[in-house]
């Protein structure tokens, strides 16, 4: 069984912010919500360094460990979801994720916030129909045998989705042969112009 | 000076620097091809070292760190979240729940030894008012609110367990959203008006020199017995004083808690929620005391409260010093139910008919 990951490469990331656009739009997310984030550290000197970050669907997830109506779980890939109709709003997964992942669409008094929205590893969520599902929780291209649009989408490869073996073996990978002097492109029967995304994925 | 420089000598110049250039650039190049690809890797890779996941631990951002969503308090990993879900988990929850299923069982298991505590002395039918329609009013309030708030907030912690696997998921929905805005619309609502309760009972509450020795004989909880007390005894003042101490911690961090509006900081709110459930759970388990006192535990204390008016008997075991104060406004209770029927006349459907 698969158990599905986000990874970004901070080597790679230039912080074109396209995976948040490209989220926003499969998913229709509501104003004032945005799942995924570029944080820039040291911006402007010598070792700044980017990186996408959004739900990055834990094993052991904190926001499933807390919430009071029990609403998140695990699908059979290792996606956290949850369910909008559970939750009241209460703000118990916004304390406790380590990434700021749920995220609410109003912050009033009385506790006031809405429903918890937070990135779906574009897999959708519980619902009756298709339509529900969109309008609730946005794509689910999962079903369609499709990767989250933001890594599908990202520039230069940084943001990698999919399962943990394939991915950690891709970065691996990349590690070893960072520096080298074809880059790690090379060699790679695939890795032609139009098809830059397989470049490290396949064996040399 | 150098305006007579001779050609010769420019041309011999640049022609140096050309050579030097061009070696420059071959020796460069000859680097490049020479390096190894693990020490070219050194040079590639930009800080994401150690010291920069150090530094993102320890929540510090610093003035160079960006975040593209707007509004964005968070860093780039937000330690914090997960010790706040610790110490809620492992410690708050069964803790909480040993606390509470202790006081519960501990009241059981005194009344099964030691039973009510009934007056020693038979009623003498005369009445002393001890609490006014007002007190009344309030104390009821505040208890209502506090008992809804306790069952609401009890759900919240506990009730996935419970409910969810018991009721289903459509019914639990309603549960515990429904648990949600009564504790966040009526918990401030109950502040107010422990507020307004504390202020008025604090003239019976200051602490005496008489209630020294009501601790140290146990408040004659025990055996035959009774300790000097005024109108409030050691024990109804431990319970007042936890209210405005412990109480008002608890209205505290449920302020923090219930207006996020006022954009304060995930962590600070992480701590409100840590004290505010340590706190009311304490709180809870203390009111059982009280209940159990107030009601079943004690002949003739419920009555103080709902009717307004104690027998004298009562006062004087009870209370006795306040007795003493008041002893001489105490109105015989035939008195007092005739003139409670004039107040409220009983229907009469007969005066209804026209004619």
């Amino acid at each position: 069984m698969a158990q599905m990951k986000f990874m970004c490469d901070a080597e790679r990331c230039i912080e074109c912010n396209g995976c948040v656009t490209a989220c926003k739009n499969a998913n229709e997310v509501e104003w004032g919500v945005q799942r995924r984030r570029v944080v820039t550290l040291n911006d402007g000197e010598s070792d700044e360094v980017s990186i996408s970050v959004a739900c990055m669907h834990c094993d052991d997830a904190p926001c499933m460990a807390v919430c009071p109506t029990d609403c998140f779980y695990k699908t059979d890939d290792g996606i956290v979801l949850h369910d909008k109709d559970l939750c009241i709003g209460c703000g118990y997964c916004l304390y406790a994720c380590p990434f700021g992942a749920p995220q609410f669409p109003k912050q009033n008094a009385f506790g006031e916030r809405g429903k918890m929205d937070k990135c779906t590893f574009c897999a959708g969520g519980p619902a009756d129909s298709k339509e529900e599902e969109y309008e609730k929780y946005g794509a689910n291209r999962i079903a369609e045998g499709k990767l989250p649009l933001c890594a599908e989408m990202c520039s230069t490869k940084a943001l990698l989705a999919g399962d943990a073996q394939t991915i950690a073996d891709i970065f691996r990978q990349r590690v070893v042969q960072r520096g080298h002097e074809d880059g790690a492109w090379s060699g790679n029967a695939r890795a032609d112009a139009d098809n830059l995304a397989y470049d490290a994925a396949q064996e040399g | 000076m150098t305006v007579s420089t001779p050609w010769r000598l420019v041309v011999r110049r640049l022609s140096l620097i050309a050579v030097l250039l061009m070696a420059g650039l071959l020796l460069s190049q000859l680097t490049v091809a020479q390096s190894d690809p693990d020490k070219e890797a050194g040079f590639a890779v930009p800080a994401v070292d150690a010291d920069i996941w150090r530094q993102v631990r320890s929540g510090d951002t610093g003035p160079n760190y960006r975040d593209s969503r707007a509004d964005s308090n968070y860093n780039l990993v937000n330690a914090s979240g997960e010790t706040w879900r610790q110490w809620r988990n492992q410690w708050v929850s069964p803790y909480g729940l040993i606390v509470l299923g202790g006081m519960l069982a501990m009241i059981a298991i005194f009344y099964v030894i030691f039973g009510r505590k009934a007056l020693d002395e038979p009623r003498t039918g005369r009445k002393l008012l001890r609490w006014t329609v007002l007190d009344r009013s309030l104390h009821w309030s505040v208890a209502t609110l506090f008992l809804v708030l306790a069952v609401t907030g009890l759900n919240l912690l506990y009730g996935k367990f419970v409910f969810k696997p018991l009721f289903g998921d459509a019914l639990w929905a309603s549960m515990i959203s429904g648990s949600k805005l009564l504790h966040n619309y009526l918990g401030p609502i109950f502040s107010i008006l422990l507020i307004i309760v504390l202020a008025k009972f604090l003239k019976h509450n200051l602490p005496k020199k008489h209630d020294w020795e009501w601790f140290k004989k146990g408040g004659g909880l025990i055996g035959k017995g009774h300790v000097d007390a005024g109108f409030a005894n050691g024990g109804e003042k431990v319970w007042y004083w936890l209210l405005a101490s412990v109480g008002l911690l608890v209205i505290a961090s449920g302020f923090v808690l219930d207006f996020p509006n006022y954009g304060q900081a995930r962590d600070t709110m992480q701590w409100a929620n840590l004290l505010h459930a340590v706190a009311a759970l304490g709180l809870t388990a203390v009111a059982f005391g009280h209940i159990y006192i107030g009601t079943l535990g004690t002949e003739g204390s419920i009555e103080g409260m709902s009717t307004g008016y104690v027998d004298e008997t009562w006062a004087k075991e009870h209370h006795n010093l306040w007795y003493e104060e008041v002893k001489d406004s105490a109105r015989d209770e035939t008195e007092l139910a005739s003139e409670n029927v004039q107040r409220h006349p009983p229907d009469n459907p007969a005066t209804d008919r026209p004619g």
